[in-house]
């Protein structure tokens, strides 16, 4: 596997090989299948539009629509402005959205045709909504595409009012509709009015009816997010997902922005509980009090499977960083820490936090791919690797356990039903980390150290 | 049949706006064979319509270079085009002896907003420099991608320069993903650069009996499938183009005797050219199904026409058919009488038909997503097809009579008569195998799709994984034909069975049973009504 790797780490300036990252453009179509009753729709040549809707298919294990402008040559050559025209007015009369999300490709923004013009001169069917969000692919990663259809949402639909009520906007982050859901349910516990979006709970992960339901049930409802202009306050859920829609809510209408992590771990969900207290000055109910009473019990109980157990994590840097803080709370120590995406506050963010446990990486890298990752690891071995599918290959290769965290799963099932964030979702990391080990420790150790309880 | 097909094909275009019921009209048709009946294909997409269909850059990239193991191959372009062809199409392939294999890798110029404004062919040669220092291929490609075209880098000068500073084949390939108006650009792009650039340039001692297989990407290991029962009969394979080949393999194509055309749609233009410049004909071929597979080893074996070969042959078929036979009975008496959509790429939606009917499953309605007339209606109609505006821009090449290396396999009087029997330098298109009153669609769209699946209720549809889940979210089993969903091989003898034993695996899966909660189809209060007087 892999053994055209070589262990010596060589630099490398323009060749990128097993890429962290993949292209804004899936991240914004993402984010768009977030609100109800919305098609996604990919302005360039078609590929992009396939490729990004098998992706997203692929982890979801369910239908993801979008449509596309289908550029042709000659379109590259006068524009894209024809085919959009008319893909809005087929769109409208074949699939009847309320809501098209156009995302740009690197053809449509190396042209630079301007989606803005093309979407006031197009006839828009009326009480329906036309949004677009500019992804160049040549820009950032996937996550820049989610974060920039975000602030599009807000930029577009988002209304300023004097008056402002109780509520509180989340923006959740780049994960999985699990994890959107688990998040209302603390909202929920906390009694805090919230205005969440984008929502693909119940989208992306939608029931067997017998009927095909193009647009899910799930979904922010454009009235929600025309109203998070009269919120009290915007929690942010990791600064290179939700940061810019928050900021973009705070001057457009005047809602402080609170960036928070994404919670996944004890501390980084205290965080959010914390936030939600000082924003709401309520108090926090039983049920969630004993989940975290819970989780810090596991913790307590089955330290001795990770302490000190060395762990590469790579992945989208919000997830990255959040993971980097659950498994320093757990004891554990992160030795290579790497994600695609480009963006200083990476390191920095990663940094400080090993910091505060007292630790110090080996590697900290964001704009790094997994060739590099893979090569640390041979000079520096880890006890487990943290990651997306892609991580499966170093892992077969260095015979390194492998829990898949983060998008995209490719090969396994499931894991849009259970959330990784709050204290259930730690609790349900722990449980995936133990477990990880104590195969190994099954599958590997010799008869006699073979034991039932463990 | 509840709704006739050409009702069906009323309730479709009725839905449309004038001007696409217009253009979609002339993309479906129900077969009549007392008429003469022409289908619309290889024209450009509707935008907004929901396709299936994907571009230029995964035709060539993704279909036809992608597999050669040996081949560093390295996208020229931002990170997504190279990151979602990596390792998503299943063409398996291992390293020969003492030799490399890079389809583990994803390799990427990752161009960035500078590369876009400065260009990005230093970038580019950058980092063929680092993939030659850290991974010294056997040879190098390079894809573009859809901003390469726009900004004007000159990646065949990178490659030329390169190929001579480091001395191995440097191949690029204009493939951007605006050309053409599918992923059929691509190929075309593909095969000229192959034949131009790969095929002709390895001479080896050759072998009695010697094949090329071509347009076979061994997905799910079905190259390796086809290649054990052919091996056993006792041909030798010089290449297979492309599932698991090296470029010395390809290289070495113009030495066989024969080629061996399994998807017509992409590979037809390397046949053709091989067929003028080196003299070896070809044959279509369908290693999919055990009567088309037997079907085909006897073509193979009659065009050699050797005795030993064709005794051989009949041996082998005997053998093989005889371990699959039960199973097989076993699972067309569960599947017997069932229905089947296909929508597939440019060659499967006809190949599995027959495949389908030996376990009992008739295929009603059929399409490509990016095939052309030639597919859909046989290549006698190849003349008349027009090229549009949107594909005149794909080079044609023409090649001549290789004044060293053409000699005729057998002579010419010979193929003519074969062609009687065995379908030499000949395809007869999917429209052809389909009974009167089938409905073939071309390009279809996710509206179709949905109004098919609910007006046919076929038991199985067989396309990919965009469609897959929306169709199952219906009730109908739907069976991937790309992926296999990670099944396979289904190609060969015992590709049929492991076909048949998915397919039933999947039609019958008890999960099927319990889509409707018992209180939608039960009465919700226990208990019996009891007479006055009773109890």
């Amino acid at each position: 596997m892999l053994d055209q790797t070589p262990s010596k780490l060589s630099e490398r300036s323009a060749l990128v090989v097993n890429p962290a990252k993949t292209c804004q453009p899936v991240g914004a179509m993402y984010a768009a299948l977030g609100i109800h009753n919305c098609l996604p729709h990919s302005h360039g040549s078609q590929g992009c539009c396939s490729y990004h809707r098998m992706h997203l298919t692929r982890h979801f294990r369910d239908p993801i629509m979008a449509s596309t402008s289908s550029f042709t040559e000659g379109a590259c050559v006068f524009g894209g402005k024809p085919n959009l025209t008319k893909g809005l007015t087929n769109i409208f009369e074949i699939y009847d959205p309320d809501v098209v999300a156009i995302n740009t490709t690197c053809l449509s923004e190396t042209i630079g045709d301007d989606i803005s013009d093309i979407i006031r001169s197009a006839k828009i069917p009326e009480g329906k909504v036309v949004i677009h969000a500019n992804t160049p692919s040549y820009v950032g990663s996937h996550v820049t595409g989610f974060s920039n259809m975000v602030k599009a949402m807000v930029a577009y639909l988002a209304e300023d009012t004097e008056v402002k009520n109780s509520t509180i906007n989340i923006i959740p982050g780049y994960v999985e509709p699990s994890d959107m859901k688990e998040m209302k349910r603390i909202m929920r516990l906390l009694d805090a009015p919230y205005i969440m979006f984008p929502d693909t709970s119940d989208v992306v992960n939608a029931p067997m009816t017998g009927k095909y339901e193009m647009y899910p049930k799930g979904g922010t409802k454009v009235e929600e997010i025309r109203k998070s202009g009269s919120s009290k306050a915007t929690i942010a859920m990791g600064s290179f997902a939700s940061k810019d829609g928050g900021y973009e809510l705070e001057s457009k209408c005047n809602i402080p922005c609170h960036v928070i992590k994404v919670p996944m771990g004890v501390k980084a969900t205290d965080d959010f509980i914390m936030k939600v207290l000082e924003i709401t000055g309520g108090s926090v109910p039983y049920e969630l009090e004993m989940e975290r009473g819970q989780l810090v019990d596991l913790m307590v109980d089955v330290h001795n499977h990770y302490h000190n157990k060395r762990v590469a994590i790579f992945g989208d840097p919000d997830i990255v960083i959040a993971m980097t803080e659950l498994v320093l709370s757990l004891g554990m120590k992160p030795v290579h820490i790497l994600t695609g995406t480009p963006g200083k506050d990476f390191d920095k963010t990663v940094e400080e936090t090993l910091q505060t446990y007292g630790e110090t990486a080996e590697h900290v890298k964001s704009k790094g791919d997994l060739m590099e990752l893979h090569q640390w690891i041979k000079e520096s071995p880890v006890d487990m690797i943290i990651g997306n599918t892609y991580g499966k290959y170093i892992a077969r290769a260095e015979d390194i356990p492998l829990v898949r965290v983060g998008w995209p799963i490719l090969d396994r099932v499931g894991h849009s039903y259970f959330p990784l964030v709050g204290y259930m979702g730690a609790i349900r990391m722990i449980e995936k980390i133990s477990t990880a080990f104590l195969d190994l420790r099954d599958k590997t150790c010799s008869d006699e150290d073979f034991e039932l309880v463990l | 049949m509840a709704v006739s097909k050409k009702d069906l094909q009323s309730k479709i275009l009725d839905a449309y706006p004038a001007s696409v019921m217009k253009n979609r009209k002339k993309h479906i048709i129900i077969k009549d064979s007392s008429e003469i009946q022409e289908i619309q294909a290889n024209t450009r997409t509707i935008p907004g319509i929901i396709t299936n269909r994907g571009c230029a850059y995964a035709g060539c990239k993704g279909v036809v270079i992608g597999p050669i193991v040996d081949m560093v191959h390295i996208v020229h372009g931002p990170i997504g085009c190279s990151y979602y062809a990596w390792q998503t199409r299943r063409n398996k392939g291992v390293a020969r002896e003492g030799g490399k294999s890079f389809l583990e890798y994803c390799f990427s110029t990752d161009m960035q907003e500078s590369d876009i404004v400065f260009g990005g062919e230093k970038k580019l040669a950058k980092a063929i420099d680092e993939a030659v220092e850290i991974f010294n291929p056997r040879a190098i490609s390079i894809s573009a991608t859809c901003p390469v075209g726009l900004i004007g880098d000159d990646i065949s000068a990178v490659a030329k320069s390169a190929q001579e500073k480091y001395g191995i084949p440097v191949l690029s390939f204009n493939c951007e993903g605006y050309k053409g108006v599918s992923q059929s650009a691509g190929h075309h792009i593909a095969n000229n650069k192959l034949m131009l650039e790969v095929v002709g340039k390895n001479d080896i001692e050759t072998k009695p009996f010697s094949i090329n297989i071509l347009g076979e990407y061994n997905i799910g290991g079905d190259e390796w499938e086809i290649a054990r029962v052919l091996h056993k009969i006792g041909y030798n394979i010089m290449t297979t183009m492309t599932g698991n080949s090296t470029y010395d393999e390809i290289a070495t194509a113009h030495q066989a005797d024969l080629n061996l055309v399994q998807c017509h749609r992409s590979i037809n233009y390397i046949a053709d050219m091989i067929e003028i410049k080196y003299g070896a004909p070809w044959m279509k071929v369908n290693f999919i199904g055990i009567e088309a597979m037997s079907k085909t080893l006897r073509d193979i074996a009659e065009y050699f026409d050797d005795d030993n070969l064709k005794k051989r042959t009949e041996q082998v078929i005997a053998e093989e058919v005889a371990e699959l036979e039960d199973e097989i009975a076993g699972y067309k008496a569960m599947c017997d009488g069932k229905t089947a959509i296909l929508f597939v790429g440019g060659s499967r939606a006809h190949h599995y038909q027959g495949l389908l009917s030996e376990i009992g499953i008739s295929t009603v309605a059929a399409g490509y997503e990016f095939a052309h007339r030639d597919d859909y209606e046989g290549r006698d109609i190849i003349p008349d097809i027009k090229l549009d505006a949107d594909t005149r821009n794909i080079e044609e090449i023409s090649v001549e009579q290789d004044a060293e290396k053409f000699h005729l396999r057998i002579p010419a009087e010979r193929i003519e008569e074969l062609k009687s029997t065995v379908p030499m330098s000949v395809y007869k298109g999917m429209i052809t195998d389909m009974p009167d009153g089938s409905m073939l669609i071309d390009d279809l769209n996710h509206f179709e799709t949905e109004v098919l699946i609910k007006a046919l209720k076929p038991s199985f549809f067989g396309s990919g994984i965009k469609d897959k889940y929306a169709v199952q979210k219906m009730g109908v089993y739907a069976k991937q034909l790309h992926s296999y969903d990670y099944g396979g091989p289904y190609a060969g003898y015992r590709g049929a069975v492991n076909f048949a034993r998915d397919v039933v695996a999947g039609m019958f899966t008890p999960a099927w049973q319990y889509v409707l909660p018992p209180w939608k189809t039960q009465p919700g209060l226990v208990g019996k009504y009891v007479e006055e007087g009773e109890a």
